[in-house]
């Protein structure tokens, strides 16, 4: 295949699943087998596509043209190519840790599970691959809508209470701020196109800019930048495979993607420091760094303290876009993938310790690791990448972070860089350590508890050692990223 | 022939209407109004084409020459309005069989039939005429024959609705027929092409721009504008679905366009914006009734008037694009002229399919309805993220322009309004999908999918609305040549 015929085929693979996952609902061995497959061959292709963009190649294809001069056009492009590869290696082991989540929890109406995240994924294709701002808006919103069914999947009043407020924050966001804002661009530009350098550069008045990046900012809801990160928390009443992959990697990563696409081939992070449009929203982030990881403490549930974590690492990449240096922009990719490996680590044990042990809250866990110390290692693993502590890959994004806020001339928030990596080591590192050091409550302890099912322990396995594995070897993601910042 | 086309599209279903009286048949009815609507869809189409190739086609009736003699004159703008009306009778009629036998007295379906083509016959009318007497004359046919349909609804409020829309529809008319004379007094002539010549003489006369206000007046009871809407909610609520679907996509569009044509071929867009400050009453009124009307409907318990609600902010968003008195404004409106009748039209025939089956459009009613007419509410959906103006379907196009058009002018609060209103039509829509989908089938077991016979015509536009929505190159290319024909002043 043609390195564009790759780039069609990686949303079409997924795509594709959803019928394979409908036609065999009736055997649920080969169902899940299809969707692993489907993950395997989706991650096969998005490889030969780094590949192609690795020897200089931008493959492109256009698919329609809604408006005149507007096409739905799909590009490969170094940014891109690192976030489809993230999430399509992580749909591989997410498929596995579900079969084994799945089945252990009993979750009822499993076909309907795969079909939207298989379809979620494809958007998600969409998302890393849009060749334009209007094209990265469509899929953005299908994500929203193939994502809703995962999120009120249990369909009881809770579930459907999140749902609204998932969908409540994330339509209303993208539609009264993004789609303000890109229709906006497109009137001063007369384009959309993903443009190396920006295309607002001498088009944009000064006054205007600091404006409309923040109508981006604010209008891509889906980086849960405070106030509008209700939505994530809210998400949480979903199947923990779905919060693991969907909400830890891919949906949300493909809110700060944008953010970071946006800045980099919409403004062009010369003219955002030019104009020093991007200060107020550094603060922002910064804001919400420190406001999510404090709200993190409190919560005693451990999905919404990973939520809030999530909450707060996340404004780490919008922090690394808008510093609007080389520097900011590589922190902030490698974030993605780093924070990525570290967070789908934490909720796929979160969820291992549910389904074999039921425990959902943090104080209920006391001397569970001694049943479970696999999990409960990966959970330690997993939290030193979050942190940003050797040997775990966490350590170099928040190095180039940190590093572009000093070339911003932003000591400050370097400060809170710092402060915000002690406050995540408080209150992640409770867990593992009331795990494996505190003793049990209850004198009976875990009567029956194990490890998790097999192949769920794969999975936190390999998240895990990748998450060790990316601190030696965190070349690709790196040179992706210069790739990006000196075209 | 083909250059009677243009007389010939009014022609066969005004023929057609009597044979349906004739015949006193249903189905004979049926087959002579689908057969004369499908005839007046190719000649529509056949004229469409060629005005899109070849410029504007003039027509003289008994070759009487203007102005003494009717001309009918078909440019970018009324060839794009036929289109709508013409698309919408087709695919409204091969649906009403089955319905309306469901929801009208069998020894009146013939006469149902004969009003529909008449209803038709008004709007094409209307429509292809360059006289402005002649487009008083074609609104009467139009409206009486209106009120007929809707009295034909099976509740009995249909006939209160039903006068009160003709009370309502009369003042309207005369205040059009007034504005008209008016005219004819300071001018001699009727004829629109000769009229837009010879009114800037008379431009500063208190006569004309009293015509101007009877007109406008008139025409905003007509397209129910806020606040002369009143009539609206009831007639849709209570006539028969078939009549909703058919009126609410095409009555309130051929009212936006004698607007149009009135205030910027007649008069011409300098007097109607810089003299008689047209936008500056526009504006506001469509605002108010975008906004006003958007919370109505959110609060509505009757679908059928939660739509007809939300369809009085629909027209709103058109008269808000006019209001711009720009290219991109007025391919905004007539977009979603053209856009509007798809989705609202695809939206009253799936409460159409909802009432065969289960006799009610009240919104407790349709608890479950997902799973048990899955075929239809599906329908809703996608119509209904129409509606709300989700990408890939037509919706998103008509509000790309209308906020693209708002930004032009620099009135970036009004793209907002635009923005938070679309929100508001996702509330109104959800709840409805949220009850058919999230509650569970309290009717009878044997509950089943609508008929294909009301199915198919209801899918064809869905899917219209989506692929305009992927495709939208033609429509804008027309939408865009009738605005700038419009702004261009007199055909």
């Amino acid at each position: 295949m043609t390195p564009p015929a790759l780039v069609l085929a990686s949303l079409l693979i997924p795509a594709l699943g959803t019928v394979f996952v409908l036609l065999l609902r009736k055997n649920p061995n080969a169902r899940e087998a299809a969707s692993l497959v489907t993950a395997g061959v989706l991650f096969g292709t998005v490889l030969r596509v780094y590949r192609a963009v690795m020897a200089g190649d931008r493959p492109a294809i256009v698919l329609a043209e809604p408006i005149p001069g507007i096409p739905i056009e799909l590009e490969a492009e170094p940014l891109g190519v690192l976030f489809a590869l993230i999430a399509s290696f992580l749909w591989i082991v997410t498929t596995l840790y579900a079969i084994g989540y799945m089945r252990g929890h009993h979750e009822e109406n499993q076909t309907r599970f795969y079909t939207f995240f298989a379809f979620a994924i494809a958007s998600v294709m969409g998302v890393a691959f849009a060749g334009n701002l209007f094209t990265l808006f469509i899929f953005y919103e299908v994500l929203s809508l193939s994502t809703f069914p995962l999120v009120t999947h249990a369909g009881t009043e809770a579930a459907k209470r999140a749902g609204r407020i998932y969908l409540g924050v994330l339509f209303s966001t993208s539609i009264v701020f993004q789609l303000l804002a890109i229709i906006w661009t497109y009137a001063i530009a007369g384009t959309l196109d993903f443009t190396s350098g920006g295309i607002l550069s001498g088009r944009a008045a000064a006054g205007v800019v600091p404006i409309l990046l923040g109508l981006f900012v604010f209008g891509v809801g889906k980086a849960a930048v405070m106030p509008f990160h209700r939505w994530l928390p809210a998400a949480m009443v979903a199947p923990t495979p779905v919060s693991a992959l969907l909400h830890a990697v891919a949906v949300v990563k493909a809110g700060v993607f944008s953010i970071l696409k946006i800045t980099v081939y919409i403004f062009g992070i010369d003219f955002l420091t030019q104009v020093g449009a991007s200060v107020w929203l550094m603060w922002v982030a910064a804001a919400t760094i420190i406001l999510g990881s404090l709200v993190a403490f409190t919560k005693d549930n451990l999905k919404a303290r990973l939520a809030y974590s999530t909450v707060s690492q996340l404004s780490y990449i919008v922090l690394g876009a808008m510093l609007a240096n080389a520097s900011g922009i590589i922190g902030g990719g490698m974030h993605i993938a780093m924070h990525a490996f570290g967070k789908i680590t934490l909720f796929f044990c979160a969820g291992a310790i549910m389904v074999v042990a039921h425990k959902t809250e943090i104080s209920q866990l006391k001397g569970l690791g001694r049943t479970m110390p696999v999990t409960f290692f990966a959970f330690f693993i997993g939290t030193l990448s979050i942190v940003g502590l050797p040997p775990a890959g966490g350590s170099w994004s928040k190095w180039f972070l940190g590093m572009g806020a000093l070339e911003a001339g932003q000591v400050g928030l370097v400060a809170v860089l710092m402060l915000s990596s002690l406050l995540s080591l408080a209150y992640l590192m409770e867990i593992p350590l009331k795990g494996f050091f505190y003793a049990p409550d209850e004198a009976p302890h875990h009567e029956g508890v194990h490890e998790a099912p097999t192949p769920s322990l794969i999975a936190i396995v390999a998240t895990a050692v990748a998450c060790l594995i990316l601190f030696v070897f965190p070349e690709p993601f790196y040179e992706l990223m210069t790739l990006v910042v000196t075209p | 022939m083909s250059e009677h086309y243009v007389i010939l599209l009014v022609l066969v279903p005004l023929l057609a209407s009597p044979l349906c009286i004739f015949s006193r048949n249903a189905r004979a009815a049926w087959g002579f109004a689908v057969l004369a609507c499908l005839t007046s869809l190719y000649l529509v189409f056949q004229v469409w084409a060629e005005v899109m190739a070849t410029g504007p086609i003039t027509y003289h009736i008994g070759d009487w020459a203007p102005p003494v003699g009717i001309e009918y004159r078909v440019d970018a703008v009324n060839a794009w309005v036929l289109l709508i009306v013409a698309v919408i009778g087709s695919v409204v009629a091969p649906y009403a069989r089955v319905s309306v036998e469901r929801e009208v007295e069998a020894g009146r379906i013939p006469l149902f039939y004969a009003a529909f083509l008449l209803c038709f016959t008004g709007l094409l009318g209307i429509t292809v005429t360059g006289d402005v007497f002649n487009v008083f004359v074609f609104l009467e046919v139009s409206s009486l024959s209106a009120y007929g349909l809707i009295a034909l609804g099976q509740d009995r409020r249909a006939l209160t609705s039903a006068f009160r829309y003709l009370i309502m529809g009369s003042v309207g008319a005369t205040f059009i027929v007034i504005g008209i004379g008016l005219m004819y007094v300071m001018t001699g002539s009727l004829n629109m092409a000769d009229l837009a010549q010879l009114l800037p003489q008379v431009w500063d006369t208190r006569t004309i721009k009293v015509a101007y206000g009877f007109l406008a007046v008139g025409v905003f009871l007509k397209l129910a504008l806020f606040p002369l809407h009143l009539w609206l909610p009831n007639a849709y609520t209570f006539a028969p679905s078939a009549v909703t679907a058919f009126i609410a996509a095409t009555a309130t569009k051929v009212a936006v366009y004698m607007l149009l044509r009135f205030f910027f071929t007649v008069f011409g867009a300098p007097f109607s914006f810089d003299v008689m400050r047209l936008d500056m009453v526009l504006l506001p009124l469509a605002l108010v009734a975008i906004v006003t009307m958007s919370l109505v409907a959110i609060f509505q318990v009757n679908v059928k008037r939660l739509l007809a609600y939300s369809s009085v902010a629909q027209i709103g968003y058109m008269i808000l694009g006019i209001s711009f008195a720009s290219v991109t404004g007025l391919t905004a409106a007539l977009l979603h002229l053209f856009n509007h009748a798809l989705m609202k039209g695809a939206l009253f025939m799936c409460m159409g399919c909802v009432m065969y089956r289960i006799g009610s459009v009240h919104i407790d009613a349709m608890a479950g309805l997902g799973k048990r007419m899955p075929l239809t509410m599906a329908a809703f959906v996608v119509a209904g993220l129409s509606l709300v103006g989700v990408p890939l379907t037509v919706g998103f196009i008509s509000k790309w322009y209308l906020i693209l058009g708002a930004l032009e002018r620099g009135w970036w609060p009004v793209a907002i309004l635009v923005l938070i209103t679309s929100l508001m039509a996702l509330v109104y829509v959800w709840r409805v999908v949220e009850v058919a989908y999230f509650q569970e089938f309290p009717h009878d077991e044997d509950t089943q999918e609508a008929p294909w016979a009301l199915l198919i015509p209801m899918w064809a536009l869905v899917l219209a609305n989506v692929w305009f929505g992927i495709d939208a190159r033609t429509t804008v290319a027309s939408a865009e040549q009738a605005a700038q024909t419009l702004m261009g002043g007199a055909p």
